[in-house]
């Protein structure tokens, strides 16, 4: 066995690259992804109002006072009353309830399901050509209709909009993670992996899952706004939530037959419907460029 | 040089076809024959690279040893036992005794992962340490073993250059104390020195160890330092096969004449003839009649166009073995080439 020779000092190892500067952690955050730092402040602002909703100066949203009905914009009621006479900031506050709920439980549910289905698409390749095109089908009505049709079947309630959303969800999160799958499966660290007896449970779990990850949180804000969009037309279109849940689809609704002369009722609801969508697909394009390990060298 | 007892991985007549997918229905399925008939042995302790352009079906042959893929066809021996009809769960074990060291420094690491867990999944997968201290001190000695400092077990793998990555690729290759490591390109994508690096600490592992290696490359220079034996491929069947020194010196097959003449030679000045083969590598879909290599080869005569030559010994070799497939030695009024 020949050596090939080398001067001395190549065989020196040089130094382990530092690890690059860091800024002051929050400063350097909102420094490369306003995007996170603005949308994730509105989406924490909203939070905040839901869950302090009983502490910021509200009265029972869904009690009646026929007496103060439909009054504008005041010092007593912030965001006027309706027509019974209830506090519409009282009812946009509770009402960020159920929106976030509903965003929340669908991203995370679509996406856990997804990722379920995708795995098994990916590793399971009889069942592939199954899965997709059950998938396909799903995906080939529009979500809106599909979530229509599944509060048909069903009772109007906050749990039942989440299900019936979170199956026209499902698909997207599904195809993604499919595809990763099969492009990861390829990749040399998981043969090497496979090469070294790494078990198939713990293949998906260490080098598997991890790499899906970014890209299906991604997905999953994304899924957030729109499922909230969702839930708002179907409680505006009498499918969703029942009437006496103050939501803001519901807000609308009954706002709806009186929009040309009280303005308020629809507008209030409305825009935090709008913000809060807004706040969420801005931070989910802010950690798709965060998560992005190309974008990251870019900057 | 090569190892006198058993051979480690044994191959014989391996095949792999890649079916196509049809383009309409009804159409006759055609095939990449990515590997089609190979056979070669590699004996304990010795260094066998297999050279040829990309596409040859080089690395196919790797991963059908390494039982990443089934093959079509043929078999695959690990110290006598055949391997390539086994199922998962019962070539798990045999796993642990060959392992790989692929050439991408970046996609063979998952990124996710400190080089710590990295390596420690195949101790683990093995039961090759039980305790904490355990698999802290067999990390450090692998760490060692290939020459990174110890407080890289910490670092993420995109912490570290191209030739620390295939370090830390070589060193878990060595986690599950292997007796053959097939390197897949293994220094293909790494600079000049860093490749020279890399070769001479495999070299010094396969004494230290006695590792046999199985060294896939297109790349004749670096094979020239390295290997016992060389193994030339072309479109998916070896060509020639034979000990370092007569490859080098006396190549008998004009496709291993054409590769040679192509390295280039570290000397200024130095004249030497460059042997340009015509076209291209034909489709291995479309296989050429007769040899494979007979659309590009200068020395083509009609035997060549219609009977495929044998991988067959050469009579005159001196010493050690040397095969070759070819019809030029029949060839009417020539001496060979």
């Amino acid at each position: 066995m020949s050596e090939i020779s080398l001067p001395e000092e190549a065989s020196v190892l040089p130094e382990i690259l530092p690890p690059p500067a860091v800024h002051g952690r929050v400063v350097g955050l909102v420094l490369r992804h306003p995007g996170i730092a603005i949308g994730g402040a509105l989406v924490g602002l909203m939070i905040f109002l839901a869950l302090a909703a009983p502490w910021l100066g509200t009265v029972d949203p869904e009690a009646l006072d026929p007496a103060n009905m439909l009054i504008g914009v005041s010092a007593g009621h912030w965001f006027g009353t309706d027509m019974l006479g209830r506090d519409i900031y009282s009812r946009v506050l509770y009402g960020a309830r159920v929106s976030l709920i509903v965003g929340f439980a669908v991203a995370a549910l679509a996406s856990a399901g997804g990722m379920g289905i995708g795995l098994v698409s990916g590793f399971v390749r009889p069942l592939d050509p199954v899965l997709m095109r059950i998938m396909d089908g799903v995906m080939a009505i529009p979500s809106i209709l599909l979530a229509i049709a599944l509060m048909a079947l069903t009772q109007g309630s906050v749990g039942n909009v989440i299900i019936a959303i979170t199956i026209s969800q499902v698909p997207q999160v599904a195809r993604l993670v499919r595809g990763m799958v099969l492009g990861l499966r390829e990749q040399p660290f998981v043969e090497a992996a496979i090469a070294a007896g790494t078990r198939t449970p713990r293949l998906i779990w260490r080098h598997i899952v991890p790499n899906t990850l970014a890209p299906v949180i991604v997905q999953a804000t994304y899924i957030c706004a729109s499922a909230m969009i969702i839930e708002a037309i179907l409680d505006f279109i009498g499918a969703g939530t029942p009437p006496v849940v103050p939501s803001w689809g519901n807000i609308m609704a009954e706002g709806r037959a009186l929009w040309q002369v009280k303005p308020f009722i629809v507008f209030f609801p409305a825009f935090f419907l709008s913000v809060t969508v807004l706040a969420v697909n801005l931070l989910g394009d802010g950690l798709r460029d965060a998560l992005d390990p190309r974008g990251e060298a870019r900057r | 040089m090569m190892g006198d007892a058993a051979p480690v991985i044994e191959v014989t007549r391996l095949k792999k076809y890649f079916p196509l997918p049809r383009k309409y229905p009804g159409q006759n399925s055609l095939q990449v024959h990515a590997v089609d008939d190979v056979s070669f042995a590699i004996g304990r302790g010795e260094t066998l690279s297999l050279v040829g352009e990309s596409g040859c079906g080089k690395s196919t042959v790797g991963r059908a040893i390494l039982g990443l893929i089934k093959p079509t066809a043929g078999e695959v021996r690990l110290d006598g036992m055949r391997i390539d009809h086994l199922s998962a769960g019962r070539l798990r074990p045999l796993r642990r005794r060959m392992q790989v060291v692929f050439q991408d420094p970046f996609s063979s690491l998952n990124p996710r992962l400190r080089v710590r867990e990295i390596l420690a999944e195949p101790i683990a997968n093995y039961a090759l340490a039980r305790t904490r201290a355990e698999f802290s001190a067999r990390i450090a000695a692998l760490l060692e073993k290939v020459r990174l400092p110890a407080d890289a077990a910490g670092r993420y793998p995109h912490e570290f250059s191209g030739g620390q990555r295939q370090r830390i690729g070589i060193a878990r290759a060595l986690a599950t104390e292997p007796e053959v490591i097939i390197c897949d390109e293994a220094v293909s994508a790494l600079d000049v020195s860093v490749k020279a690096q890399i070769v001479n600490l495999l070299a010094d592992l396969q004494d230290e160890l006695g590792l046999s290696l199985l060294f896939i490359t297109h790349d004749l220079a670096i094979v020239e330092h390295l290997t016992h034996r060389v193994a030339v491929m072309y479109l998916g069947r070896i060509l020639e096969l034979a000990d370092r020194r007569t490859l080098f010196a006396l190549p008998f097959h004009p496709y291993t004449q054409a590769l040679l003449s192509a390295v280039p030679v570290p000397e200024p000045g130095a004249r030497h003839r460059r042997m340009i083969l015509k076209g291209d590598v034909p489709s291995p879909v479309n296989l050429p009649s007769g040899c494979r290599f007979h659309t590009r080869c200068p020395h083509v005569f009609a035997r060549c166009r219609t009977e495929e030559p044998l991988l067959r010994k050469v009579e005159k070799a001196e010493g050690g073995t040397h095969y070759v497939a070819c019809h030029l030695e029949t060839r009417p009024g020539t001496a060979a080439a």
